[in-house]
């Protein structure tokens, strides 16, 4: 057994102890002699950071290399990461519990901008210098991932290099040239500057961006001219044949996501505007259905879990999903396991599953129709009408359901009080077609509407990277402009209305869409005591707001300016394979209110085809 | 069919709770294609139960957890199956089958050993002999051994004596305490309550950060004698 990094004193006296022992189910432990060395990190505490797919996958294919050895880092909780500080103990990997500095690359999944604070922090208590450029040989080559790398501008400065891209393509073959490179004697700069050469590799320290008098950037070039300028997404065109884990890691806490993940597929046809995951996972592949029933079988034997999910943007589009869920309700049946079913349309057949799957009594029915009003849902061509939403929850309604939860998004393009208005309205309207289509005597008390919204933020690579954001006031006016005329609601006693911070949403913005000069300002909130940004206990707005004092920054040119259509972004010198041309067609078409057929309807081109794969070569037949 | 196993905890993995061990063997009897019977409903659970819960930091060679089951094989091959799927810090040592009217072994726990030793870099102040004396003087010749028992509701002045059946001290090195206590829903007392009010009496403070504290056997009373609970159920063959 390997000797915990932390003495018992230590883990006796922080909370939750399991979550830096490693010695998990399913964790990789290896002879350590001659291996390239990979520490890969969610910035976030154990719990969140082991219910993260993304990190389960490629440890799982970096582990089936004989020569690299992968383990997991995660943010320690404010106790212990006190105790570091104070008692000079350096973080640790939780397989070897070495020092995370022992390895040759550190790696970061970066799911949420508000984890930044926490990525300085690992950088700090790894005894890692912050900025790439005072690395020395010595240190791990720092390494990002994941969406908020569709505009890694904001942290650039920290990073090494970035992987733009699906981490299933590529990473062989930097490991190969890190170890060439490496016996041939090559230090950490000349390795950067060959791996930025390679198809998807971002190396911030080769460009140079330059600006305008008004802010704006006048261009964005790299340093030397064997480097690319452009820097392509990378996409598995075959996910059926992709590497996928069959034995993930199971932890002894109950993380979030405690069961096994069936990832379906992979990209999203609806292209929904607001939506980035909809836009940089295209095109849409779907996994083969007998795969996934492989898959799951051997998942559910490896890890023992006793629930499985499945794991996609829009679960009812995949195409065999009436095989899956057949043998799935009948495996899992068998083997008292349950099934959870995130992402479904409510329809006659989901809720037909959803009744063998779950107790009706207690479980809800979620709607995510964005906008309150037609008008503004076709702006952000979200293709749910009102029938769709009355004749789903009617259905549920006779089927015994009384619970209902509604999600919503303020602040979307166009938004006027009217579409605010219409948030109510359409609560008011199921609510009142649950009381005229029960019976008194079927119901089970008063039915439950629960209205969700949250602010919208803009994000990178989407129609919607156009367009401008409101300042905080502007957004809690909203929320009790919906909260005041829910009020005025027939049936508001069976309505209830949770909104959103506001603050979080204003930074979210920032950072979003922000450039290179916002490194400071992430740095000085770390300095000033910043991190578990992403925890509400956590979050101080003022920090964030002294912060941008105190580094000359304004937030309202990253949130409230209009930005031209000719403005060059700062993640524009990636190309994500849907065109620019694309995301501006489809931005002049939301603001006239014109929707866009799905993928399987009519093909748009975006650009997403030159990847070989997926739902534009499927048969429409 | 009531099945009882017996398995040790050591390493790190006295670090891992009891709640989490409760889940940790639920996935485990998954992994092993255990036949374990579950409850009705939709969320259906398997029909487990553990004996004692072991406090966070601390190891044993005698933890024990009760299961129902339709149908298993034989005694050695669910070893064998569930060795197969644990971690390391969790071994399996049997697994026996109950009595079809054998009440659960939480219902029953009346007694457990302990050995309570120095941890590496830390030293006792006296050696075993020493502490032997210390024992018989302080605990063994008085004719009541009175501390005060807090609970969450009140405080109140209670005998040890009754409750510990077994006292000594083993020169292993370092002075090793083994115990013997009364356990249970009624009466629990833990080993180091013990050690630490003699600890008290002769001036040597106790500081539960030097002390590894291990349990080795967990036993019922059966007809007034202790009996071992894996000695209360047959092997399968």
């Amino acid at each position: 057994m390997i000797k915990p990094a932390l003495s018992d004193e230590i883990l006796l006296k922080i909370e939750k102890p399991a979550r830096y022992i490693g010695n998990e189910v399913n964790s990789v432990v290896k002879e350590k002699e001659g291996k390239l060395r990979f520490a890969f990190c969610f910035p976030d505490v154990y719990e969140i950071g082991m219910s993260h797919l993304g990190i389960q996958i490629l440890y799982d294919m970096f582990n089936r290399r004989e020569d690299v050895w992968c383990e997991r880092v995660y943010s320690p909780w404010p106790d212990l990461a006190a105790i570091l500080k104070e008692r000079q103990i350096p973080l640790f990997c939780l397989e070897s519990q070495e020092p995370v500095k022992n390895a040759d690359f550190l790696g970061f999944t970066l799911q949420y901008e508000m984890c930044y604070t926490n990525v300085l922090q690992v950088l700090e208590l790894s005894r890692i210098p912050l900025w790439a450029r005072d690395r020395t040989e010595s240190d791990p080559i720092v390494i990002g991932g994941g969406p908020c790398t569709y505009n890694p501008e904001p942290i650039a400065d920290f990073f090494d290099c970035f992987y733009i891209g699906e981490g299933e393509t590529r990473y062989d073959e930097l490991f190969d040239l890190y170890r060439s490179m490496k016996d041939q004697g090559k230090g950490r700069a000349e390795f950067l500057h060959e791996a930025a050469k390679l198809e998807g590799i971002y190396v911030p320290s080769l460009y140079e961006a330059r600006y305008h008098a008004d802010g704006t950037i006048a261009s964005f070039q790299p340093i030397a001219p064997d480097i690319p300028a452009q820097v392509k997404r990378q996409v598995v065109s075959d996910l059926t044949q992709a590497v996928y884990p069959e034995k993930p890691v199971v932890p002894f806490l109950k993380a979030t996501q405690d069961r096994v993940v069936l990832e379906i597929q992979r990209g999203c046809i609806r292209g929904c505007r607001f939506c980035q995951a909809g836009m940089i996972y295209r095109p849409n592949r779907e996994k083969d259905v007998d795969r996934l029933k492989e898959q799951a079988f051997a998942m559910l034997a490896s890890t023992g879990h006793e629930e499985i999910s499945l794991s996609s943007l829009s679960s009812s589009d995949y195409n065999q999903l009436g095989e899956l869920l057949d043998y799935l309700i009948e495996e899992c049946d068998r083997k008292h396991i349950n099934i959870s079913l995130p992402s479904l349309r409510i329809d006659a057949f989901s809720l037909d599953i959803m009744k063998k799957v779950q107790d009706v009594k207690k479980s809800s029915l979620t709607f995510a129709p964005e906008a309150g009003s037609q008008r503004l849902r076709n702006v952000i061509n979200k293709g749910l009408t009102v029938e769709d939403i009355l004749g789903g929850a009617g259905q549920a309604f006779a089927g015994g359901w009384n619970k209902v939860k509604l999600y919503f998004m303020l602040g979307l393009p166009t938004e006027t009080e009217v579409d605010m208005r219409a948030i109510p309205e359409l609560a008011n309207e199921i609510a009142a077609l649950y009381y005229e289509t029960v019976p008194k005597e079927e119901r089970n008390g008063r039915c439950q509407i629960t209205i969700s919204t949250s602010f919208f933020v803009p994000k990178p690579f989407t129609p919607f990277q156009w367009a401008t954001m409101q300042e905080k006031g502007e957004y809690l006016r909203r929320a009790k402009i919906v909260n005041d005329h829910m009020k005025e609601q027939l049936n508001h006693k069976s309505i209830r209305y949770n909104w959103h911070e506001a603050d979080v949403t204003v930074i979210e913005g920032v950072l979003a869409r922000g450039d290179r000069r916002l490194s400071n300002v992430i740095l000085h909130v770390y300095e000033h005591g910043g991190v578990f940004d992403a925890w509400s206990d956590f979050f101080d707005y003022g920090r964030w707001l002294n912060a941008f004092d105190a580094c000359g920054i304004d937030i309202d040119f990253y949130n409230t300016r209009e930005r031209g259509e000719d403005e060059i972004f700062p993640w524009d010198f990636i190309d994500v394979g849907v065109s620019r041309e694309f995301l501006l067609r489809e931005w002049r078409a939301a603001l006239a209110g014109d929707v866009t057929p799905n993928c399987r309807a009519r093909c748009s081109g975006c650009g997403a085809k030159q990847y070989g794969g997926g739902v534009c070569y499927e048969d429409p037949n | 069919m009531k099945i009882r196993i017996k398995f040790r905890k050591w390493g790190v993995m006295k670090f891992v709770g009891h709640l989490d061990m409760m889940r940790y063997f639920q996935k485990a009897m998954r992994r092993a294609n255990i036949d374990i019977c579950y409850s009705e409903g939709f969320s259906p659970h398997q029909i487990m139960s553990f004996a004692s819960p072991l406090g966070v930091g601390l190891t044993s060679d005698g933890e024990y957890l009760d299961i129902e089951v339709n149908s298993l094989a034989s005694s050695a091959e669910a070893v064998d199956a569930l060795n197969a799927v644990m971690v390391e810090g969790v071994e399996i040592l049997s697994c026996v089958k109950l009595p079809d009217h054998a009440k659960t072994a939480m219902s029953i726990v009346a007694a457990a050993d302990y050995r309570l030793s120095y941890k590496e870099g830390f030293e006792s102040p006296c050696s075993a002999d020493e502490w032997r004396e210390i024992i018989q003087r302080e605990f063994w010749d008085k004719p009541e051994f009175l501390i005060l028992k807090k609970t969450k509701k009140s405080e109140r002045e209670l005998d040890l004596k009754p409750f510990v059946y077994r006292f000594e001290v083993e020169d292993c090195g370092s002075p090793v305490f083994v115990l013997s206590v009364s356990t249970g829903s009624t009466d629990n007392i833990k080993p180091e309550l013990v050690l630490a009010s003699v600890c008290e009496k002769c001036g040597y403070p106790y500081r539960e950060e030097e002390i590894q504290i291990h349990r080795t056997e967990v036993y019922a009373r059966e007809n007034g004698r202790l009996v071992a609970l894996s000695d209360m159920g047959e092997m399968i063959p």
